[in-house]
């Protein structure tokens, strides 16, 4: 479904990729992990067409990206400065939807429905800034939802929000891309999330990123906060993910000891 | 506390009416050249009731709010399209900084030759003074439209005309409508010059001239009140304005109010 391969960017003379290649199945999540600053988000924005790569191609369904893709929704970090402040939640999720030529009664009730998916119904009316930080993220993963893109990309998307509600937002994306059957890229820095939301992990060495190890999870479906990150599996994978993020070798060695 | 800060007001406006009274009355200033303050304001409700003060308080608002429209129709879309491309906008900005600190009065004798046209005269004035504020707020609130809110509409496939005008107008509006405001109180002090310096048929500049040549110092600082309150009551109505509509930037800019 999704096809990045050899991708190269530099900015300058700063390469920032280093030829990273990573494919994603339909209905696949998969989660890219990396250092702070090894250019995950120069990924996530060549995938979504904002920026153009030095090298390289991503492929879409076959596609290639040469401007931005019409199936394709990013949810950012900073909800904050990626909600419109002059806009109800519901509006802010009903603009894009403009973009499918739906009349107002249409996006509105795509909105609503949207909202409702993500525990927001009650919501629809308020403004961002009357909201947490939780529930606006929630708004931004609304209005990805309501635009039904066949692939869901997510950069650092509870980055900003405190434990608990990261938790409760993680449950939740991996509720609706389920439902959904969304193929999702989820860029994250945090090595327990990763393992917990991806169904593959991809980890990516220090800037210039290369793909360091293609790890799949095989937690199965259904994941708990607290059981599944007691299991053995998720404890070994957490550990190796660690150690390759902090630029070890790929120590499959240990998992067999096991 | 507001309660509190509008008294300090009224008591500092009361205090200045008073001492400008009691310097009058102890005849410290030849009240045939700045008459006393309460004759300033006799004069000043005397107009009120004044059919020729008030034929010229109206042509002047004319003046003023058909200027001040145009200016808007012309200063907008130009700082729109100067701060949406900035190649452009670097080419113009030489000519925008030599003209804009050239004082607008200095323009008048100028328009004089030009227009024959009183009311014209002095909505062109207006246009080319208070188009500043307005073109130079709308560029730089451009400019410092959030790269991520852009970012994020462009990321579901809307075009440059989109992010402009759903994201970058929307954001920049409160700076604009500052802007606005700032040209609003530009227009009364060209309207009234443009009167002062060009005459004509009607205008408060034109009572005030009239009142002056007639010894009426009273009417003249009258008429130069209601001139200046004007210019406080539409500046607190833009204000008013700018609260209701902008609400979400006041909050997010934890403006206290």
């Amino acid at each position: 479904m999704l096809e990045i391969t050899d991708l190269v960017h530099s900015y300058g003379s700063h390469r920032v990729l280093d030829g990273v290649s990573i494919r994603a199945a339909e209905g696949e999540l998969v989660c890219v992990v990396g250092p702070s600053g090894c250019g995950k988000s120069t990924l996530l924005r060549s995938v979504a067409g904002l920026i153009r790569p030095t090298g390289g191609r991503v492929l879409i369904d076959g596609k290639p990206v040469d401007r931005i893709p019409d199936n394709l929704a990013v949810v950012f970090q900073d909800y904050s400065r990626s909600l419109y402040p002059w806009m109800t939640a519901a509006n802010n999720v009903a603009l894009p939807l403009r973009r499918r030529g739906l009349d107002r009664q249409r996006r509105r009730e795509a909105a609503m429905a949207a909202l409702d998916q993500v525990g927001l119904a009650d919501a629809a009316e308020k403004y961002p800034w009357e909201m947490s930080g939780g529930m606006q993220q929630r708004v931004s993963i609304a209005r990805a939802l309501a635009y039904r893109p066949s692939l869901l990309l997510m950069d650092e998307p509870f980055g900003s929000v405190d434990a608990q509600t990261r938790e409760d937002l993680e449950d939740l994306v991996l509720r609706v891309c389920a439902h959904h059957g969304m193929t999702t890229l989820l860029i994250t820095h945090d090595i327990d999330e990763s393992v917990y939301v991806g169904d593959r992990v991809v980890v990516l060495t220090r800037s210039p990123a290369r793909v360091a190890a293609d790890l799949p999870v095989g937690l199965g479906e259904s994941r708990d906060q607290i059981a599944t990150r007691q299991l053995d599996a998720f404890v070994r994978l957490r550990a190796e993910v660690g150690r390759l993020v902090r630029g070890g070798s790929s120590t499959s060695n240990v998992l067999e000891k096991h | 506390m507001k309660h509190a800060r509008v008294l300090r007001g009224v008591a500092g406006v009361a205090g200045f009416l008073a001492a400008a009274e009691v310097v009058g009355a102890t005849g410290l200033i030849d009240d045939r050249f700045l008459p006393r303050m309460s004759m300033i304001l006799r004069g000043a409700a005397e107009l009120l009731v004044d059919q020729e003060f008030l034929a010229d308080a109206r042509a002047s608002l004319a003046a003023w709010g058909l200027g001040l429209l145009l200016t808007v129709a012309v200063a907008v879309p130009a700082g729109l399209a100067l701060g949406a491309l900035p190649p452009v906008e670097r080419a113009v900005r030489p000519l925008i900084e030599f003209l804009r600190p050239i004082p607008s009065v200095a323009i008048i004798p100028l328009a004089i030759l030009i227009f024959s046209d009183n009311l014209h005269l002095r909505v062109a004035v207006v246009v080319y003074a208070a188009s500043w504020p307005i073109v130079i707020n709308t560029i730089y609130a451009l400019q410092d439209v959030d790269p991520l809110a852009k970012e994020t509409l462009r990321s579901f496939g809307f075009g440059p005309v989109s992010v402009l005008l759903r994201v970058a107008l929307p954001s920049a509006a409160p700076f604009i409508a500052t802007g606005i405001r700032v040209a609003a109180g530009t227009a009364v002090i060209l309207v009234v010059s443009a009167e002062l310096l060009a005459g004509g048929a009607e205008g408060i500049g034109i009572y005030i001239t009239e009142a002056a040549s007639g010894n009426r110092m009273d009417l003249m600082l009258g008429a130069a009140l209601w001139a200046g309150l004007f210019g406080v009551l539409s500046n607190t109505a833009l204000v008013a304005v700018e609260r209701r509509l902008f609400r979400w930037h006041d909050v997010r800019t934890g403006a206290a109010r």
